[in-house]
């Protein structure tokens, strides 16, 4: 006989905090396995999570979020191995994890670097800070793999935003293990949800939610220009994320400013 | 409550009080029967005109350049020209003393700008004269100061400036906008086409004086009027790299339709449904002036004017109590009186838009207010106006009417009137009354809006960054945060 047959994985979706199969019960094959292939009430249903888990990500202390995240670093070291199977080997790996440290240490600064206190012609206190913009809809990149969709997530939920990312269509896999990843680490269910499936399905009924506050058309191919055009029926912010940038202007992109004006008197 | 307060709470307003006339000299501005395009620092003949108006009078002021999509193309044909040969080569600091001209001239003929703002909008004295001249002023005066200062605005980044910037701006601040347009497109090095408001095109053509006086290049301002079909042209034309638009959400939208896939950048303020929260402690007094400049402030059109007004339960009956009475004291009337308090409205057409919104309000169950109130016999007038027992689903609750019209609601708790200011698709202001200081800023943190005003409403400045939320647009006015859509950066983000 032969030695033990091994359990393989069922890859389905990421929706707040649970793996859910797809409503539709569909699934296409990629990279060798059946995938879960997403629906349109599966893009409901992961914008809805996104929205309920928004105020609880955004209220967080800065600090907090950023411990959540270096967390999600350790998460992504434990799994290393099994990640570097799915993506072009380990230095992407590696270049992943020590991204998501680095975004984990912006979360507190984002204020400061970004934020002003203005000398208005008046007496009142004035100031400004960055707030999250809301839900964003992610096109995740097909390449690199892993470092592609990391690239895209991290800077949207480094400013406390909730995100609903499109897995690569072609290599959803490092998407799913990421989605492991994220599971474990107490980033709050429904911050991250991951669809896997045929992105010119999902993706128009991204653009077009009415309840989705900026796209990142990242990974969209050549329906780009439509998408932008939907994005426009509730002026969404839209971003044309690259696949391997790391720079505080990537968070910024997701980021809205609020100023407050406050008088000064005895 | 005081003896006194009581006393002074019984006494009536007096029905048969009136100001006598005070009307500001009107002389001071000089029209020209008619205006063309200001395109390379020449005035171009017209194709097509229509004429303006003054919206309290209904008298023809001058007649205007319609401009046409080959006009339009032209202006940007002198703004690349413009900064393309010789702008660019104007050194930062040779820049800023054009802006700080620019800003000193404004200070200098700011009386005439007044007149004339008034004249052709119908906005009070009163406030063009102490609100839209002197920030108008000041806003070329601030980004003047950046021009030679953008590497420490953005550090590592090496800023640098896109092109030629399309604008277009709305009627209700004509000058005001203008610079807010203008000023940080300057300073970040680009050239600019502005388009004005249809209804109110007079002060930008003035401030072509203005660039004259101040010796700008020519080309490096162009200015050209019409209506939507030339900011469509504006928002078309090739070889504009950048589009800077105030006004409605449903025009906001279809241009960044329009401008999808083609790389331009856009910056958007758009509408907005401001809450007013007014809690059981606030300084009631205060408070109720402040409701009354939220929404009354300029007739109302203000794209972040507090229209709608939430107010703690336990103080309902007290807050529209004194809100009836300060209503009836407003002066509504000659724009050029200084002591009018409302103004005209702007347009025809924005006063057909009010009346079908109000007449809806009622409709749909709402009980309605106005104060007695004798309105000129031309012109295009409307009552300040109040509405009680709005429920959040009536359309005066959800829309912007851009009018003297204030709708209440009220709420029990901190968490319902957040739920409730929210509750909008917009996102531009909100402001907050309470004496509890930790409430200002637990309220500031959690409304989704751009600008929150605590114990004050309605305050601009140029260095306070201006801007909204969801549908009410993107992009900031004011402050660093206004130079960055008017530069490009070497790491390649917006």
């Amino acid at each position: 006989m032969a030695s033990r047959l091994p359990v393989k994985k069922t890859y389905k979706l990421f929706i707040g905090g649970a793996f859910p199969r797809s409503e539709s019960g569909r699934t296409y094959e990629a990279e060798g396995q059946n995938v879960a292939r997403a629906s349109r009430k599966d893009v409901r249903d992961a914008v809805r999570a996104a929205r309920g888990a928004f105020p609880k990500w955004a209220g967080m202390t800065a600090y907090n979020r950023g411990q959540v995240l270096y967390r999600l670093a350790e998460m992504v070291e434990a799994r290393a191995a099994e990640f570097a199977d799915l993506c072009s080997g380990r230095a992407e790996v590696e270049r992943t994890i020590d991204r998501v440290v680095w975004y984990a240490g912006w979360t507190d600064k984002l204020a400061q670097v970004l934020g002003s206190s203005n000398p208005v012609a008046g007496p009142y206190f004035n100031f400004t800070v960055p707030e999250p913009t809301g839900v964003v809809a992610t096109l995740a990149p097909d390449e690199p793999p892993l470092l592609g969709i990391v690239s895209r997530v991290l800077p949207a939920i480094t400013g406390g935003n909730a995100v609903v990312a499109v897995a690569s269509e072609t290599h959803p896999l490092a998407a799913i293990e990421l989605a492991e990843a994220l599971a474990t680490s107490d980033v709050p269910g429904g911050v991250v949800n991951v669809l896997t499936g045929h992105r010119g399905e999902l993706a128009p009924w991204l653009a077009s939610h009415m309840d989705v506050n900026a796209i990142d058309l990242g990974g969209a191919d050549g329906d780009a220009l439509e998408l932008e055009r939907a994005a426009a029926a509730n002026v969404k912010r839209v971003v044309h994320g690259k696949p391997d940038a790391q720079s505080p202007w990537e968070v910024a992109a997701f980021l809205e400013l609020k100023t407050v004006w406050h008088p000064v008197g005895q | 409550m005081t003896d006194l307060e009581r006393t002074h709470e019984r006494t009536p307003v007096p029905e048969d009080w009136t100001y006598a006339p005070a009307p500001e000299a009107r002389d001071i501005v000089t029209l020209r029967r008619r205006y063309g395009h200001y395109v390379g620092g020449e005035w171009l003949e017209p194709t097509e005109t229509y004429t303006t108006i003054s919206p309290a009078s209904e008298e023809p002021l001058a007649e205007i350049g319609q401009a046409t999509p080959a006009e339009v193309e032209h202006a940007v044909q002198a703004a690349r020209d413009a900064f393309e040969n010789g702008w660019s080569d104007v050194s930062p600091s040779e820049r800023a003393k054009y802006l700080f001209r620019i800003a000193r001239i404004l200070q200098e003929r700011s009386r005439e700008f007044a007149v004339l703002e008034s004249l052709n909008g119908g906005k009070p004295i009163k406030e063009s004269r102490d609100v839209d001249l002197p920030l108008s002023a000041a806003h070329f005066f601030y980004y003047a100061g950046w021009a030679d200062k953008l590497e420490y605005a953005f550090p590592n980044r090496r800023p640098r400036p896109i092109g030629v910037a399309g604008q277009i701006i709305p009627w209700n601040f004509p000058l005001l906008m203008l610079a807010w347009k203008i000023a940080p497109a300057l300073a970040a090095g680009n050239t600019v086409v502005l388009k004005p408001a249809e209804t109110t095109p007079l002060s930008a053509l003035l401030f072509c004086d203005v660039l004259r006086q101040a010796e700008l290049p020519p080309g490096v301002v162009n200015i050209v009027t019409g209506d939507g079909r030339t900011g469509a042209a504006i928002v078309k034309a090739d070889g504009v790299d950048k589009i800077a638009f105030t006004g409605s959400t449903e025009v906001g939208r279809a241009i960044q339709r329009e401008l999808a896939g083609t790389g331009k950048k856009l910056t958007l303020e758009l509408g907005g449904k401001a809450a007013n929260i007014i809690f059981d402690d606030a300084a009631l007094d205060q408070a109720v002036e402040g409701i009354i400049n939220g929404i009354y402030f300029n007739q109302g059109h203000v794209c972040c004017a507090g229209s709608r007004l939430l107010v703690q339960e336990s103080i309902y009956e007290p807050v529209v109590e004194k809100l009836k009475r300060r209503l009836a004291t407003l002066r509504v009337g000659d724009p050029l009186d200084k002591n009018t308090d409302v103004g005209a409205i702007n347009s025809k057409q924005q006063l057909d838009k009010i009346e079908e919104l109000v007449a809806v309000g009622k409709d749909e169950g709402a009980e309605i207010y106005q104060p007695p109130c004798r309105l000129p016999e031309k012109g295009y007038w409307f009552v300040p106006t109040v509405f009680t027992n709005v429920a959040q689903s009536y359309r005066i609750a959800q829309e912007e009417i851009f009018g003297p019209v204030l709708s209440i609601l009220t709420f029990r708790t901190p968490d319902e009137a957040l739920e409730k200011a929210n509750n909008t698709p917009y996102g531009l202001s909100a402001g907050v009354w309470t004496e509890k200081g930790s409430r200002i800023l637990w309220m500031a943190e959690r409304l989704r809006a751009g600008v929150i005003w605590a114990n004050t409403y309605n305050r601009f400045d140029p260095s306070s960054p201006f801007g909204g939320y969801k549908e009410s647009g993107f992009g900031r006015e004011g402050g660093r945060h206004g130079l960055g859509p008017y530069l490009q950066f070497e790491d390649g983000n917006g």
